[in-house]
């Protein structure tokens, strides 16, 4: 069992909704990743997305393209990705990593070699948001090979067939796409979530986190109340984009994520 | 064997590498794209408005002067540029816009590099009544600010896109979380032989009609096939259309000019297959221009159209089995092929299609009178005169 399958059951077992953070490896730089990793698990992220940054993210909004610019401009790469993990863990945080990324670059520096790489870095997880089920057999051996588990999207747009596919491939947790379209902020939360997770439900057992658009505390509860977690990313990838990587602005995108952890920790399940 | 496969290959190349909100879409476009095709009515609609508004077929003309003064072989071009909106892209556009009215799509989006896919698709959008949105790097938008004019004209809502290098690959991402976001209501018309299956596929089969007419017309000009075929490649799309119907002919040589820019070693090109390396990019593997870490790179030319780091599935396909051979033309080749064709023939072609011309005038000195060579003329240089102009140093017209 590696970390994010333990940090799920122990949620369970508490009765407790999680909390994901999503930030992007490297903006502002691979040394102030290791510091807001680690910050954002005291703040008490559960989970922790490390978006892996590429020239390319067609599946993001303008927040997360920005961040994947910013930290490319700074010399961001997927060996440093890892050797920030490293960090993390050298430094005894123990929070389940999983990465956040576009197919192209771990296909580059070779899907078995990364599998291994991340492994001992210290990752838990994989999502790769271009690779859908379909590309997903050879894709996903070295992952679980290694120990690795391996997060697929669901959509609102996926049909129970999909669905019955995509669960056979899963492990960790499934990642709700709550809407359909590209990572970032909204006002108002998707409709007919509640009733769209009972779906995937009748097909696995495995946690449910929910994503895309969440930004505020409130909507952080309601979310997570429908699934087993809620996913924050854009709204956090803002808050390190509006200073410049001192202790202090770790310190306040940390009191930011804490806010929005509370939140999720403090919601009841709907009936 | 027939190809793509059932999961969107050519070989090991194609494919579906996108996000699990596209692939509900994706699957309802191939299934109606399926059932068009073996529907007598989409036939004849399409037959149709290919006859009476796009003004097919295009002659198969021989250039009697460019072959002359190259002392090589018969040069016949197949004048895609004589096309309602000056280009190839509306044989696509056109088929593309027929199956977004069978799927009850209100709303069509497109990406464009130089504009000529983006008019086409503002074109039939006007036509057939439909909202359009069209996707352009702010860079093309100024070097093709005619097209962008035109595309305004007919309705069409030009988005800029200023992300990395403001070209085509920005105006595809855009397109992509565009349609990402109004999937329900949208179709995508994608311009090239590119991106995800089933669109280098439906792409192909609507753009084939150029390989298929130039055979007949060849074989009554001629009485035999030609010897080679030359098309530029940018995505690849007017290329694979000249070429997917001779495929089988193996006496048929299939050569592709890729842009060469500044030249392979400065680093300012977009030729793909010196240099590139497999990859994926925006829905499909393929050989693509990247860097150590797999980061997409900036890519150069004079012409828009060509200006993309990626190259269709099915021509790495035809390449790896030394089906097709492929070839590159640099900036300089490129601009005097616009000239030459322009003194010779009366007939200014797209910065595009000059790097087909250009191939020509490098390789037919020499090459046996007997050859008969046919060219994709994929569209008109009128879009291209005032930067053409501005590089010549006639700054008065630019």
């Amino acid at each position: 069992m590696n970390r994010i399958e333990r940090c799920f059951q122990q949620l369970k077992q508490q009765g407790r909704k999680g909390f994901v953070a999503y930030i992007g490896a490297g903006d502002p730089t691979l040394d102030v990743t290791v510091d807001l990793v680690i910050a954002l698990a005291d703040a008490g992220a559960d989970v922790v997305e490390l978006g892996v940054p590429f020239s390319d993210p067609l599946a993001d909004g303008l927040v997360n393209q920005l961040s994947a610019q910013r930290a490319l401009e700074a010399g961001a790469d997927v060996p440093g990705v890892l050797r920030a993990i490293q960090q993390i863990r050298a430094r005894g945080c123990e929070v389940p990593i999983c990465f956040f990324t576009y197919f192209n670059p771990i296909y580059h520096y070779g899907l078995e070699r990364f599998a291994q790489d991340a492994s001992s870095a210290g990752a838990d997880g994989i999502l790769t948001l271009d690779v859908p089920v379909e590309e997903g057999s050879e894709y996903v051996k070295p992952f679980r090979e290694n120990g690795l588990s391996t997060i697929f999207l669901i959509a609102p747009t996926s049909s129970d067939e999909r669905i019955a596919k995509i669960v056979e491939r899963t492990s960790g947790f499934i990642y709700y796409v709550s809407r359909a379209g590209v990572t970032g902020e909204r006002t108002e939360l998707a409709v007919g979530v509640k009733e769209q997770i009972e779906r995937v439900r009748r097909h696995s057992g495995l946690p449910i986190a929910v994503g895309f658009g969440v930004s505020t505390p409130e909507q952080a509860r309601l979310t997570a109340s429908m699934g087993d977690a809620v996913v924050v990313g854009s709204a956090i990838v803002r808050h390190i984009a509006e200073g410049d990587g001192s202790a202090e602005h770790v310190a306040a995108v940390a009191e930011f994520v804490r806010t929005l952890a509370d939140a999720a920790h403090a919601s009841e399940p709907t009936q | 064997m027939r190809l793509p496969d059932e999961h969107g290959r050519f070989g090991r190349y194609g494919g579906m590498y996108v996000p699990e909100t596209l692939m509900s879409a994706l699957t309802d476009v191939e299934a109606e794209f399926r059932a068009a095709q073996k529907d007598p009515a989409f036939q004849a609609e399409m037959d149709l408005y290919l006859a009476d508004y796009v003004g097919r077929p295009t002659p198969l003309y021989f250039a009697e002067r460019l072959t002359q003064h190259l002392g090589g072989p018969k040069i016949y071009l197949k004048r895609e540029d004589l096309a309602h909106t000056g280009a190839h892209k509306i044989n696509n556009a056109l088929g593309q816009i027929l199956l977004a009215r069978r799927m009850g799509k209100k709303r069509i989006i497109a990406e464009t590099g130089a504009g000529q896919h983006g008019v086409a698709t503002a074109t039939v959008a006007a036509r057939f009544g439909l909202e359009c949105v069209v996707y352009m790097g702010r860079v093309d938008m100024e070097r093709q600010a005619l097209n962008v004019f035109r595309m305004e004209l007919m309705g069409t809502e030009v988005r800029g896109v200023d992300a990395g290098s403001k070209t085509l690959k920005e105006a595809i991402n855009e397109a992509m979380r565009d349609w990402v976001t109004n999937v329900d209501s949208t179709h995508y018309i994608l311009g090239s032989a590119l991106g995800t299956h089933p669109y280098p596929e439906m792409v192909r089969e609507f753009q084939k009609v150029i390989g298929t007419e130039s055979r007949s017309q060849i074989m009554e000009k001629e009485g035999r096939l030609p010897d080679r075929l030359i098309a530029c490649v940018g995505g690849g799309s007017n290329s694979i259309g000249l070429f997917y119907p001779y495929v089988e002919d193996t006496g048929v040589r299939m050569i592709g000019v890729e842009a060469g820019g500044r030249g392979i070693a400065s680093g300012e090109h977009a030729a793909r297959f010196q240099g590139g390396t497999l990859g994926v990019l925006q829905g499909c593997m393929t050989y693509l221009l990247q860097d150590d870490d797999g980061q997409i790179e900036l890519t150069h030319s004079v012409s828009a159209g060509l200006d993309y780091a990626a190259i269709g599935p099915e021509h790495s396909y035809l390449r790896e089995i030394g089906r097709a051979e492929y070839t590159y033309a640099d900036d300089t080749e490129a601009l005097a092929a616009f000239q030459r064709l322009s003194e010779l023939e009366g007939i200014i072609p797209a910065l595009e299609s000059a790097h087909a011309i250009a191939y020509c005038l490098r390789e037919a000195p020499g090459v046996s009178k007997d050859e008969i060579w046919v060219v994709s003329l994929s569209g008109r240089g009128d879009k291209d005169v005032q930067q053409v102009a501005r590089i010549m140093g006639k700054g008065h017209l630019g």
